[in-house]
C-alpha cells in the first residue's frame, strides 16, 4: 500500500542505540536484526530495561540507530531528513500508548483527524475521514466527546482509531493494555486481531504481561538489548 | 491547512489559560497604550504649534538682531525708528512692516490689576498679522506718531480688568502712567497651557517713552509672495549690516522657525515613545516567558504531535502563532486604549492631542514583531524537543 513492490513494513539490520550520559555511552540496543513483514502481529516482550521501549521507538520512526540499518517501509531512515521523517511516521506508522495521548479539550473525532492535519487532508475530509475510523472502532456515538466524558476503554479505542486514520502499514502499541482493567484490555486486543485481519495492517505490541504477548501470532524476547529469539 | 489547526490550537491554548493569557497581554497592552497616548499628545502639541504659527498670516519674515537659536538670551537691539523707515523703503512701504518693543508690565483699572506682556507697536500690526478686534478700533498713524497714550487690550486682559463691560474709551494705568482703552482683540484661547490673550498693545512711540529708551526690538515685515521671502530677508539683513556695521541681524521666515520647532517637539515626541517602547520591551519579555511555560506545560503534547507526523516546522509555527496572537490581541486592545485616553486628554486637560494612523500602524506593527521577536526561542525550543523524550514527560 506504500509502494509499487510490496515490502516488509521495517526491517532492521544489527541496529544499535546507545545514549550519552555524562559523557558515557550507554547502549540501549547492541545489536538488533528483526523483520516485520505486512500483516504481522508480533509481540515485544522483556523486562523493563531490556530495550523493548527504545526497539518501539526506532521501529517508529521517533529515534535513529546509532549503527545499522533501519528500513520503514522501504526507506533507510539514516537518509531521510527530520521533515521526511515526519511525513514518514504521517503515512506509514500509527501509534497507541499505554497512557492513550488524546489532546484534551478535543473531541473523539478531532483527536483522531490529528494526524490527517500534518498529512495536509482538508477539514471537512479530515472528519469525515475520522468518523468513519471512528466508526471501525465501534465509537461512533462518541464522536463529540471529550477525553475526559470516555471511560478508560474508549480513550484507548480513539487512539487506536487515530493511529489507523492515516492508513499506515504498521501499527506500534506500547503497553495498550497497561492502563486498563483485564475486560477492557481484553476488549482492546480483540479490536487489535480485528483490525490486523480485516485490514492488514502490521501490529506489534511491546509488552512486559505475558497473556497480553500471547494473542500475538509471534512473540519476540528481549534481555539486556538483545532479542532472545523466539519462543 | 496546517496553518490553520496552528490558529485554531493557538486560539484554543489561550482560552484555556484565560487569566494567565490576560496578564501577560496587559504588559503589552500597557506598552502599546502608551506609546499611542505619548505620540499623539506629540503630534497635537507640534501640530497646534504649527497652525498658530501659519496664524500669524502669511509670507511674515521676523527680523531681529543676533541670531535665532534657542537658549540664547536675546541680544539688546540697537535698531531705532529711523532703521524702521529705512527697512520700511526696502520692504517697499510702511504697510509691509511693524516693529515691536516689548516688556512685561503691570497694567492696572480701579482696583484690579494684572501682569501682561507690553508691547509697543506700529498702526501697520493688523496689516502685517492676523489680529481681529471684537471692540473698538485700533491704534492709528497719528497715535504712533503723536506717541498718544492709548490701548488696544488682548481679551483676558480686557476680561480681567473691565469684566463684561465694554472698556473702549475707559481709562487704564500701564506702569502707572494713565491711558485710554481703544479696542479690543478678539480671544485667541490658551495654547499649551499659555494664555494668548495676555497683550496690551500701544504706540511703539508711547512705550519708548514709557521705558525711557529708543530702541526697536524686533521688525516683522510681510512679503509681497512667497517666493521672494528669502530674498529679501537677504536685502533687510544687508541693509541693517550696513547702518550698523560690526552687528549680526537675521531674518528668519516662518518655515524656519517652524523647522526649529518641529526638531525639538520631534525630539521630545520620540524621546517619551522610546520610553513608552521600553515598557512594550518589558511586555515581550513577560510574552517570552509565559511562552516558555506553555511549551513545558504541553511537552506531551508536542511529542505526540511529532509522532502523528508534525514536522519541527509546524510545531515553531504554533507556537509562534499563539505568541503573535498574544501579543496583537494585546496591541489591538493597546490601540483602543491609547486613541481613548488620548481622546480624554485632549478633551479634559490643555494638553493636545491627535491620533495619527501612521503611528496606530505602527504601534500594530511593533506589537506582531514583539510576538515573534520573544516567540521565537521557546517556539524553537519546541519544535527542536525529541519526541521520544517529550512522550515519556509526566
Amino acid at each position: 500500500m506504500t509502494g509499487p513492490v510490496p515490502t516488509d513494513a521495517v526491517e532492521a539490520r544489527e541496529v544499535t542505540r546507545s545514549y550519552q550520559l555524562d559523557g558515557l555511552a550507554v547502549p540501549a540496543l547492541r545489536g538488533v536484526s528483526l523483520t516485520v513483514p505486512a500483516g504481522d502481529f508480533a509481540a515485544i516482550l522483556g523486562p523493563s530495561g531490556s530495550g523493548k521501549s527504545t526497539l518501539m521507538h526506532l521501529l517508529g520512526g521517533l529515534d535513529r540507530p546509532t549503527t545499522g540499518t533501519l528500513l520503514l517501509a522501504g526507506r533507510d531512515v539514516a537518509k531521510l531528513s527530520q521533515p521526511e521523517l515526519a511525513a514518514l511516521r504521517n503515512r506509514t506508522i500509527g501509534f497507541v500508548f499505554q497512557a492513550f495521548h488524546l489532546l484534551p479539550r478535543t473531541s473523539a473525532v478531532d483527536n483522531v483527524a490529528l494526524p490527517l492535519v500534518y498529512a495536509g487532508v482538508r477539514a471537512g475530509e479530515r472528519r469525515r475521514r475520522a468518523a468513519a475510523v471512528l466508526e471501525r472502532v465501534g465509537l461512533a456515538h462518541r464522536l463529540r466527546h471529550r477525553p475526559n466524558q470516555l471511560s478508560g476503554g474508549e480513550q484507548q479505542r480513539v487512539a487506536i482509531a487515530r493511529a489507523l486514520v492515516t492508513g499506515p502499514s504498521l501499527l506500534l502499541a506500547d503497553e495498550p493494555t497497561g492502563n486498563l482493567d483485564t475486560t477492557t484490555g481484553a476488549e482492546v486486543l480483540a479490536l487489535l486481531e480485528t483490525l490486523n485481519q480485516e485490514s492488514g495492517v502490521a501490529v506489534v505490541l511491546v509488552t512486559h504481561d505475558h497473556e497480553v504477548a500471547a494473542r500475538a501470532h509471534r512473540q519476540i524476547r528481549m534481555r539486556d538489548g538483545l532479542i532472545e529469539g523466539p519462543a | 491547512m496546517r496553518f490553520a489547526e496552528a490558529w485554531r490550537v493557538a486560539l484554543d491554548s489561550l482560552r484555556a489559560n484565560r487569566l494567565r493569557s490576560g496578564l501577560t497581554m496587559l504588559g503589552v497592552v500597557i506598552g502599546v497604550a502608551a506609546v499611542v497616548v505619548l505620540v499623539a499628545i506629540g503630534t497635537g502639541a507640534k501640530q497646534e504649534v504649527e497652525s498658530q504659527v501659519q496664524g500669524l498670516g502669511s509670507n511674515l519674515l521676523l527680523v531681529v538682531p543676533g541670531q535665532v537659536t534657542f537658549g540664547n538670551a536675546p541680544t539688546s537691539s540697537p535698531m531705532t525708528i529711523t532703521d524702521v523707515d529705512a527697512i520700511a523703503r526696502v520692504a517697499g512701504g510702511r504697510d509691509r512692516l511693524t516693529a515691536s518693543l516689548s516688556s512685561g508690565e503691570t497694567v492696572r483699572a480701579g482696583s484690579t490689576s494684572e501682569f501682561v506682556s507690553m508691547l509697543g507697536v506700529l498702526e501697520t500690526t493688523p496689516t502685517v498679522f492676523i489680529r481681529n478686534l471684537t471692540h473698538g478700533s485700533y491704534l492709528t498713524r497719528s497715535d504712533v506718531d503723536t506717541a498718544r497714550r492709548v490701548a488696544v487690550l488682548g481679551w483676558s486682559v480686557a476680561q480681567h480688568l473691565f469684566g463684561d463691560r465694554d472698556p473702549v474709551g475707559l481709562q487704564m494705568d500701564v506702569a502707572g502712567v494713565r491711558f485710554r482703552v481703544v479696542g479690543v482683540f478678539e480671544r485667541l484661547g490658551q495654547s499649551l497651557g499659555v494664555d494668548r490673550d495676555n497683550e496690551v498693545h500701544i504706540p511703539l512711540t508711547a512705550a519708548q517713552r514709557l521705558l525711557g529708551t529708543n530702541r526697536v526690538d524686533a521688525l516683522a515685515v510681510k512679503a509681497p509672495d512667497g517666493s521672494r521671502i528669502n530674498e529679501l530677508g537677504g536685502q533687510i539683513v544687508a541693509e541693517l549690516t550696513r547702518r550698523h556695521p560690526g552687528i549680526e541681524f537675521s531674518a528668519v521666515t516662518q518655515d524656519q522657525i517652524l523647522g526649529v520647532l518641529g526638531q525639538i517637539l520631534g525630539v521630545l515626541t520620540g524621546v517619551l515613545a522610546a520610553i513608552a517602547g521600553i515598557s512594550l520591551l518589558v511586555g515581550g519579555v513577560g510574552v517570552s516567558n509565559i511562552m516558555l511555560v506553555s511549551v513545558r506545560e504541553r511537552t506531551r503534547e508536542i511529542g505526540l504531535r511529532k509522532a502523528v507526523g508534525a514536522r519541527p516546522r509546524d510545531i515553531v509555527v504554533q507556537f509562534l502563532i499563539e505568541a503573535v496572537l498574544l501579543t496583537t490581541i494585546g496591541g489591538v486592545t493597546g490601540i483602543g486604549l491609547g486613541i481613548g485616553a488620548a481622546l480624554l486628554v485632549a478633551a479634559l486637560s490643555p494638553v493636545p492631542a491627535a491620533i495619527t494612523w501612521w503611528s496606530v500602524t505602527l504601534a500594530f506593527g511593533v506589537s506582531a514583531t514583539v510576538g515573534i521577536v520573544f516567540g521565537v526561542v521557546p517556539a524553537q525550543r519546541a519544535g527542536r524537543l525529541d519526541p521520544v523524550i517529550a512522550l515519556r514527560t509526566e
